[in-house]
């Protein structure tokens, strides 16, 4: 398959091969843990209180992708979930609605009917999630599958062995290959499974890479595997989009996904955001949270705001 | 989200730690023989809360009669101190580290109200550092003879300290700790702008039940560290503070058979090569210079940047700088708090105008500072060279220098290239380089890829015009120890 650069812009000769993307990925600035793990850690103690809670708590909910990603899922816990997804609240229709529900690629249509004249997206982790571990042909037909059944945005996951085994412009062409089969209305967001790929340094270069392919988004982790997000590889990533764009002109949003739970998580991430990256990145278009049971501590939050008392886990809805 | 973003999408909502947790008396004596009395010429002075000009509290100011009375104190204590196995004198100094810890939240917003430094940094640095150092001295205090220098090491007799107020219970921490631990008894002067730590750390001594008069402490002015210094009865002197004052405490100790470690100014050279962690590099310069508003004498006030990386790092630098918030210091949201008092931002300013003057570029980001109180922007100097005086001179203030090098051999040379050698960075993903450039740098320490971090467990002093003698670490024994 012949590659192709999605973008052109300054950076679009470094994909001319092998050899010269692993020449730019490996002169990308070293990561340096302790320090980076120290800022995440730094910003963690920021205290959000009063208006900057009540604004953060709405804030996020609007950014959650409500998820459901297991085997046992039916169309009718997606219809639930995209209920939801409209209505976080039933009893406050103040709340604002999730960014998306997202699912696997054949509970689209039935996710799509349940959100249908609103404005929570459907998004699809299509490409043999979560190992990857299939032929591209076979991702590339499940990627149309979704956005045919009308999956507005597409989670792929990439091929962490050719990553590793530091076969970049393979990973390169997947990529560009499956934002080719999102067409051009479905937003493409890549998931690096920064747990796999272990060491910050190839957290940046994935970013990059993901980035260069024409990402619209990049993502953390699958949320199936040990080490999901975390503030560090979070802040790495938005550090990442921040020179990608100083670089290119191109914005490309952040979505972290897994292990993000509670509230007090959730202001934390809005905070490395704000400090990091500001405030072009502070809404739904740009910056996601992958989550299932996060909606919930921010919805008692939120009716704990609105109330001053805190309610329970019967006064929100179970999915 | 389609609804129009209000103007400030995320501002944060003020964060302010409660003052209630600390109880400030109207008035404070000097603390000796485990009493609080007056001065002998009843003398008082104020201190006030550098970010409002609050007057916090009126201490007592000790004279030349109250240094004699509290020498004498700790005279007649370091018998019984100095006899104790030190397995006893280890008990007083866990205890005085577990209240310290107990009452550390008090003891931060105390610390933030009189010296003007976020709640933060109290928090999250300075307390745990101050409980920290008592852990480890009494630790030491039943371990003496296997620390090195031979088997029965004695304790030296009383330590005249005096300390400065950028840290005051942190450096009250550094001297008091191995004193006590080595079974030295200690009169101690807080420096005029920051008493009331030391006197709640009174408190603390006699809560902990430490027998009387092994610490004594002593508000007051330069002409109390003078007759402190100079006091014939004093065994051991050690002084943290400016070079100038060190010099003439060096003048005034020679010929005695008096102990004396001093740690003084600091220019300290951050250098960053080219292959750095550059997004870590930028907190680490953050970290170095405006930690405490830049007041602290190992700051990297002078940042080294290879050129072909400084377009670069300069345009991260100050973009971070720009997220940097400045305010109220018991907001637990702020990262700059006030400076110590009008006459060190007096200082500041007339050393930022002589950078300006000479030719060097300032920048600062767009901050608002309040009406009241001692308030300077952080600010950047770019087109430095080693010929300005913001280059030489130590500043004590947010105020960092940019300078450039091209190769590791010049970064050493410029690094190396000032009076002073308390402090260095380095900055590189590659190891044999920090290796080889921290070799060459003079300096008591030098972090790499990293800044500002310390430990108990770490030694800590001066080359040059930056002092002598080494405090914290198996290295601050031997100050107090006769070896």
């Amino acid at each position: 398959m012949p590659t192709t650069a999605p973008a052109a812009h300054a950076l679009s000769d470094v994909t001319a091969s092998d050899s010269t993307l692993r020449r730019f990925l490996h002169g990308l600035p070293g990561v340096d843990a302790v320090g980076l793990e120290a800022r995440a850690a730094s910003l963690g103690t920021r205290s959000i209180k009063t208006t900057a809670k009540a604004y953060a708590i709405d804030l996020a909910i609007s950014m959650v992708d409500l998820t459901t990603l297991e085997g046992a899922d039916t169309p009718g816990k997606v219809r639930a979930l995209g209920a939801k997804a409209v209505h976080p609240d039933p009893t406050d229709r103040s709340t604002p609605a999730t960014a998306a529900v997202c699912v696997y690629p054949d509970m689209v249509a039935a996710a799509k009917e349940a959100v249908a004249g609103s404005s929570v997206k459907v998004a699809s982790v299509a490409t043999a999630f979560p190992a990857g571990r299939a032929p591209l042909e076979v991702k590339l037909a499940d990627v149309r599958e979704a956005v045919a059944a009308g999956a507005d945005e597409i989670d792929m996951v990439i091929d962490r062995g050719a990553f590793l085994a530091g076969r970049y412009l393979k990973v390169y062409d997947e990529i560009v290959a499956v934002k080719e089969a999102c067409g051009a209305d479905a937003r493409l967001k890549v998931i690096f499974e920064t747990g796999e790929l272990s060491t910050y340094d190839n957290i940046r270069r994935a970013s990059w890479l993901g980035m260069l392919a024409g990402a619209d988004f990049i993502k953390t982790s699958t949320g199936k595997v040990a080490v999901n997000a975390t503030p560090a590889n979070t802040l790495l990533m938005l550090e990442a989009v921040r020179d990608f764009r100083a670089q290119t002109g191109v914005q490309v949003g952040v979505k972290p996904a897994g292990g993000i739970r509670t509230s007090k998580d959730a202001i934390k991430f809005l905070v490395l955001v704000n400090e990091t990256v500001g405030e072009d990145w502070l809404d739904n278009h740009w910056f996601r949270f992958g989550a299932s049971s996060l909606l919930n501590d921010l919805l008692m939050q939120r009716q704990r705001l609105a109330t001053g008392r805190y309610s329970g886990p019967d006064y929100v809805t179970v999915d | 989200m389609n609804k129009e973003k209000p103007a400030s999408a995320f501002a944060y909502a003020p964060a302010p730690e409660s003052r209630s947790v600390v109880d400030i008396a109207p008035s404070y004596g000097l603390f000796i023989d485990g009493e609080f009395t007056e001065a002998a010429d009843g003398k008082v002075f104020k201190t006030v809360s550098p970010s409002t000009e609050e007057v916090l509290s009126e201490v007592a100011q000790a004279g030349e009669a109250d240094v004699d009375r509290a020498v004498r104190a700790a005279r007649k204590a370091f018998e019984k101190w100095s006899a104790l196995p030190g397995s006893e004198r280890a008990k007083y100094l866990f205890r005085i580290a577990r209240i310290i810890q107990e009452r550390s939240r008090e003891l931060a917003v105390l610390e933030t109200l009189d010296n003007g430094k976020p709640i933060r940094e109290t928090r999250d640095a300075d307390l745990p550092l101050v409980a920290a150092h008592f852990f480890y001295y009494a630790g030491w205090a039943d371990k003496l003879g296997h620390a090195g220098f031979g088997a029965n090491p004695r304790p030296l007799g009383v330590a005249g300290q005096v300390i400065p107020w950028n840290f005051p219970l942190l450096m009250l921490a550094w001297k008091i700790a191995p004193a006590l631990a080595t079974g030295n008894t200690v009169v101690l002067k807080p420096a005029e702008t920051t008493p009331l730590s030391a006197l709640f750390f009174a408190d603390i001594c006699r809560q902990a039940g430490l027998p009387k008069g092994v610490v004594n402490i002593l508000p007051g002015y330069g002409d109390a560290g003078a007759a402190l210094v100079a006091h014939p009865d004093v065994n051991k002197v050690a002084f943290t503070g400016s070079t100038a004052v060190g010099k003439e405490i060096a003048r005034t100790v020679a010929g005695t058979r008096k102990k004396l470690t001093l740690e003084l100014g600091g220019k300290g050279a951050n250098i960053v090569f080219d292959d750095a962690p550059i997004d870590q590099a930028v907190e680490g310069i953050v970290n170095g210079i405006f930690f405490n508003q830049g007041q602290v004498c190992c700051a990297g006030s002078r940042l080294l940047v290879q050129e072909s990386v400084h377009d670069e790092l300069l345009d991260s630098l100050k973009r971070r700088l720009s997220t940097l918030r400045l305010g109220d210091p018991l907001d637990k949201n702020t990262d700059i708090g006030a400076i110590n008092s009008a006459e060190q931002l007096a200082r500041i300013t007339a050393l930022a105008e002589r950078g300006e003057a000479e030719g060097a570029e300032r920048w600062s980001p767009a901050c608002e500072l309040p009406e009241s109180g001692y308030w300077f922007a952080p600010t950047l100097f770019t087109g430095v060279t080693q010929a300005h005086t913001i280059a030489r001179d130590e500043i004590f203030g947010p105020v960092l220098s940019v300078l450039t090098f091209r190769t590791p051999d010049e970064a050493v040379a410029k690094a190396n290239n000032t009076q002073y050698g308390l402090s260095a960075g380095i900055w590189t993903e590659k190891g044999s380089r920090i290796l080889a450039v921290a070799n060459k740098l003079r300096a008591g320490v030098v972090w790499s890829n990293t800044f500002n971090k310390f430990d108990p467990t770490s030694p800590f002093g001066g080359y040059k015009e930056s002092g002598f003698g080494r405090e914290g670490g198996r290295h601050g024994l031997e100050a107090y120890l006769d070896v």
